[in-house]
């Protein structure tokens, strides 16, 4: 390059020596910084020509880095010019090898960014304005997920509980829930279902389902009217933009000198399964009723399973069985849910629960639908 | 979490030999080391590691309380000790880390033999009698910096930095990959650092110190390493004809040799 090519190219350009003093700079980058030549070339170091910020940044990253890799490009940073002002450049530099082939002085070049960064700057906004949206949406449907879910899961006398739930999305409320509450006459209500679809309508409808059994059982501790109750109650709403249908397991349970005993009833739902202390496991019979909330004259008929001391009730939705494996992709099936429960077995309520987390966390490329598992297990006599 | 994979440790050197970790500071991640390490393996078992948020550890695993002051990381070296069973360590901190060091041999001396701090600050922000070479908003523009330079940060790479055990053929570094951080942890670091005043903590450190500081040095000028070295009892002060923050890179020969000298006076 000629002299003056160099010193009049429409960017900055400058050499400094590998300490960072300024050895050579042209005229641009002179006019651009308001300082004659004399106080900069062996005056200053290139970090000197940075405001203090960049400054910092240059010292902790950019320097490090020429040093590691001999190269860098694109840094975003800020000039300080004589006037005070500041300066938005790009700056590209290079560590070069001197005649003996060691490396002896850094080469770099500066554009003028003042345009661009005011455009990088909008996206920038832009960006955490997004990241600020997000992070309040997360957090506003973790709340609403709670609000759906017991904050503390109460444990009946002579029983040990437990719960797990896995939200799929961060951004969206799962229809799932489950729930667990004192009847009169020391009785013990338990539900867990799982309302169609996803956000705040599917919200809105699992908060009734919820209350709705909650109240029909409080009134009349039989699960079988409950869901006729809830069935009626969601299916009023047929004809509206906003009803929705669920899946429901639905109980009763009734402590008894040696164990206890639970009345069940399901609409639409996956068979719960029972781990026996004795080291077996199988589904509940079925005896499921339909959807709820899809037909006007939907009838649900229900059971009793009896559980002795180390026995446990596990109750799921879906989203367990839907979990895709690690590596194949494959969904779990119910039929390998079962060899799971029968590894399992027996097991207190929470190793159950633990144990089908532990399946579901590991369900690779993350959840498609929401899971949530309760589980409730008779303790040992004393 | 497994420690190891948290915080990428590595190790060289012989496995009887007298240990010393490396941890490096704010900005870059264990690469730091590389001119200085080989030399000092040839007599030491040479830890190095990776601060969670930096390099290849496990960006997972940081949590923006526990890592929001300076107390997060010495308690991440005191897990690192306690996983690989180090004891009589010299630790060797750069930067931030120094400080870093100095949290970590106060709560457990008993397992430090002594401390190296290079170019250490413990308050980078001026004070009422205390020059640290900053202001508060010097800081901000700090921050405004790392924002700036956001848009060089894509996420689509973070599993690469992360490491990728099972596709070595990722292993090839990227650019910049020593030195990029995701825009958030490292807005929190640089908080941590920038905005943390140790100064009382220099009082009570109880094992051998050596301050190693450069000719020439914005970052942590020589009136601050003078500090360290004042209020440390009994601590040495070695000032490296180097100039920047980073004498491991810009100096390597000379910083290893005033390690290795105060290393050989250790045990």
């Amino acid at each position: 390059m000629t002299d003056e090519t160099y010193d009049d190219a429409p960017c900055g350009s400058l050499s400094t020596s590998l300490d960072g003093t300024v050895t050579q700079v042209n005229a641009t980058l002179l006019r651009w910084l308001g300082l004659p030549r004399d106080e900069v070339v062996g005056r200053r170091r290139f970090g000197d020509l940075l405001n203090v910020g960049g400054r910092i940044y240059y010292e902790t990253h950019l320097a490090p880095l020429l040093r590691m890799q001999g190269e860098i490009a694109g840094v975003a940073l800020e000039l300080r010019t004589a006037g005070g002002t500041r300066l938005p450049v790009l700056v590209t530099a290079a560590v070069m090898a001197g005649r003996n082939g060691s490396p002896d002085q850094v080469r770099i070049i500066v554009f003028d960014a003042s345009e661009r960064r005011s455009y990088e700057q909008e996206l920038l906004s832009a960006r955490q304005a997004a990241d600020r949206d997000r992070g309040r949406l997360a957090q506003l449907v973790r709340s609403l997920q709670e609000s759906l879910l017991p904050a503390v899961l109460p444990v009946p006398p002579g029983t040990q509980t437990a719960a797990y739930y896995r939200m799929a999305s961060a951004d969206e409320v799962g229809g799932d829930f489950y729930d667990l509450f004192p009847l009169p006459r020391d009785r013990w209500g338990l539900l867990l279902g799982d309302v169609c679809g996803k956000g705040v309508e599917a919200a809105a409808v699992t908060a009734m389902a919820r209350y709705t059994i909650r109240a029909s059982l409080f009134h009349d501790a039989d699960p079988v009217a409950a869901l006729d109750h809830l069935n009626t109650v969601l299916y009023q709403e047929h004809r509206s933009p906003a009803h929705r249908h669920c899946t429901v397991v639905c109980g009763v349970l009734t402590m008894a000198a040696d164990g206890a005993e639970v009345r069940l009833s399901t609409g639409g739902h996956p068979a719960p399964l029972l781990l026996r202390a004795d080291g077996s496991a199988h589904y509940l019979p079925a005896t499921d009723g339909p959807l709820v909330g899809v037909l006007a004259d939907a009838s649900y008929t229900g059971q009793s399973v009896d559980l002795r001391s180390g026995d446990t009730l596990l109750l799921y939705t879906d989203g367990v069985v839907d979990a895709r494996r690690p590596a194949t992709g494959r969904r779990y099936s119910s039929a390998e849910l079962l060899a799971y429960a029968n590894r399992l077995a027996p097991a207190s309520a929470a190793s159950a629960v633990d144990a089908v987390a532990a399946l579901v966390g590991a369900a690779d490329g993350g959840l498609d639908d929401d899971a949530a598992v309760l589980a409730i297990g008779v303790l040992a006599a004393q | 979490m497994d420690v190891r994979t948290r915080n990428n440790v590595t190790w060289l050197g012989p496995e009887a030999g007298p240990l010393v970790i490396l941890s490096h500071g704010f900005g870059c991640d264990q690469n730091m080391w590389r001119l200085v390490a080989p030399s000092l393996a040839k007599e030491h078992r040479v830890v190095l590691f990776d601060h969670v948020g930096a390099g290849r550890s496990d960006l997972s695993a940081w949590r923006e309380d526990r890592y929001a002051s300076l107390a997060g990381y010495a308690d991440d070296v005191l897990q690192i000790c306690a996983d690989l069973d180090l004891r009589d360590v010299a630790f060797v901190g750069h930067s931030v880390s120094a400080m870093i060091g100095v949290l970590a041999a106060n709560r457990r001396p008993d397992l430090f033999a002594g401390l190296v701090l290079v170019t250490p600050s413990p308050r980078y922000i001026d004070d009422v009698g205390y020059r640290g070479g900053f202001s508060h908003a010097d800081i901000d523009e700090l921050l405004e910096s790392l924002d700036s330079n956001y848009l060089g940060w894509s996420r689509a790479m973070a599993p690469v930095i992360m490491g990728n055990p099972d596709r070595p053929e990722l292993g090839e570094e990227l650019t910049n990959s020593f030195c990029r951080t995701d825009p958030a942890i490292a807005r929190s670091f640089a908080r941590a650092t920038f905005l943390s005043d140790n100064r009382a903590d220099l009082a009570t450190v109880s094992v051998p110190t050596l301050v190693l500081e450069c000719e020439q040095d914005v970052i942590a000028p020589r009136a601050v390493g003078a500090f360290v070295h004042d209020q440390i009892r009994g601590s040495s002060l070695v000032t490296l004809d180097a100039t920047g923050h980073c004498p491991q890179l810009s100096a390597p020969e000379q910083t290893a040799a005033g390690i290795e000298a105060f290393l050989g006076r250790l045990w």
